[in-house]
């Protein structure tokens, strides 16, 4: 899922600047998950929304609403349906959410509420880690599905670097040396050969660096 | 009412107490069993467990205009229910940094524990918050109008 985390209150007010009527939109999917843009952080979200403009007497009103996911046309409609009455969107979901609204609403300001950080996973009830960073090619059937691009501080596709220390990385002592993972993994695998051989220079293309990539699946278009 | 309370002059705080079923409130029924005198100030709300206690909860209370908020838990280590009331703690904690960021005392929620043997430290507690919101005044929300600002009841509980 993607993981992001809220912006500082101050910050949001400073984004809100002079709107008066805000709709703050929630996003049911992954940030839900992550507790950073769902139902109830666009609950707790508006009531200090309110609470800060009541207590300086700043009149504003806002609204708040969440859908299942902003970055469906069918689960956003509700939120273009209100655009007319409203002065712009603060919206709680990731930045394909604000991306999705922005293209859809010409002349209604979509704002973001959230810091949009990483493609993650739950480790546990609060703990969120990287795993996968999007390149468009991947090798995990080489790595023991240990992704170097993400977990590896220099993404280095033949590992590990001088660097690693004790299967830590030198960034930091809390940060796994993801090639000492791997080389741990294929072993326990028996696939120890894979760590041996030399992977190519990568065409990052593939990844943003090949500029905003877009799927399309013919045999699925209506 | 304790003499501390009756020496505050025209402010009379208004506290929510968030009281566990197993300690905090079977505390005040025991307080009340033995006559002991507290702050009439604080209001109970009897949560079946401290760890019921949601972030809306105690955001919803000071937003309609309470002065003080605490949520009174069991003892550590004597939760009915294991660990709810480490869970409170760290919404109450969480909750106070949200109060900061509005810029509103985060001295105005507390986090309490006891037994339901503790009558008189259940006592000791609401005189003792009640003295310290009178000490810091009126909750500056309890003189908003909310008229155009619409509240949703959202998701509260975890």
């Amino acid at each position: 899922m993607i993981v992001a985390s809220r912006k500082p209150l101050d910050e949001i007010i400073e984004i809100i600047g002079d709107y008066e009527k805000v709709l703050i939109a929630g996003c049911g999917t992954c940030v839900e998950v992550c507790h950073a843009g769902g139902e109830k952080e666009v609950e707790i979200l508006a009531s200090q929304l309110r609470m800060k403009f009541g207590k300086e007497g700043i009149n504003k009103e806002f609204l708040s609403d969440t859908v299942e996911r902003q970055c469906e046309l069918e689960f956003i409609e509700p939120f273009l349906e209100k655009a007319e009455d409203l002065d712009a969107i603060l919206s709680m979901a990731c930045g394909v959410g604000v991306n999705f609204l922005a293209d859809r609403l010409d002349s209604l300001p979509v704002l973001p509420a959230l810091d949009t950080t990483f493609y993650g996973a739950t480790e546990e009830q609060g703990v969120w880690t990287e795993k996968c960073s999007g390149c468009g090619k991947c090798i995990l059937h080489l790595t023991g599905g240990i992704c170097p691009i993400t977990r590896c501080s220099k993404s280095i596709l033949n590992g590990p670097c001088g660097g690693s220390d004790g299967g830590k990385c030198e960034i930091s002592a809390d940060v796994d040396c993801a090639w000492h993972l791997i080389y741990e993994r294929l072993k326990a695998l028996n696939q120890l050969e894979n760590i041996q051989a030399i992977n190519p220079i990568r065409d990052w293309s593939t990844g943003l660096d090949g500029g905003p990539r877009k799927m399309v699946r013919e045999d699925l278009r209506l | 009412m304790s003499s501390n309370v009756q020496n505050k002059g025209a402010f009379e705080p208004q506290i929510i107490a968030f009281c566990c079923h197993y300690c905090a409130y079977a505390a005040a029924d025991l307080a009340g069993s033995a006559r002991i005198q507290y702050s009439p100030n604080v209001k109970i709300i009897r949560l079946p467990c401290s760890g019921k206690v949601d972030i809306l909860h105690i955001l919803h209370a000071f937003e309609a205009g309470a002065d003080g908020v605490y949520v009174a838990a069991c003892l550590e280590g004597g939760c009915h229910f294991m660990e709810g009331n480490l869970r409170a703690k760290k919404r109450v904690a969480y909750a106070k940094q949200l109060l900061e960021e509005i810029g509103l005392e985060s001295e105005r929620l507390e986090m309490y524990n006891m037994s339901s043997a503790m009558g008189g430290e259940f006592a000791k507690v609401a005189d003792e918050m009640t003295e310290k919101i009178s000490k810091l005044g009126p909750n500056p929300l309890k003189f908003v109008k909310f008229a155009k600002q619409s509240r949703k009841s959202g998701k509260e509980g975890s």
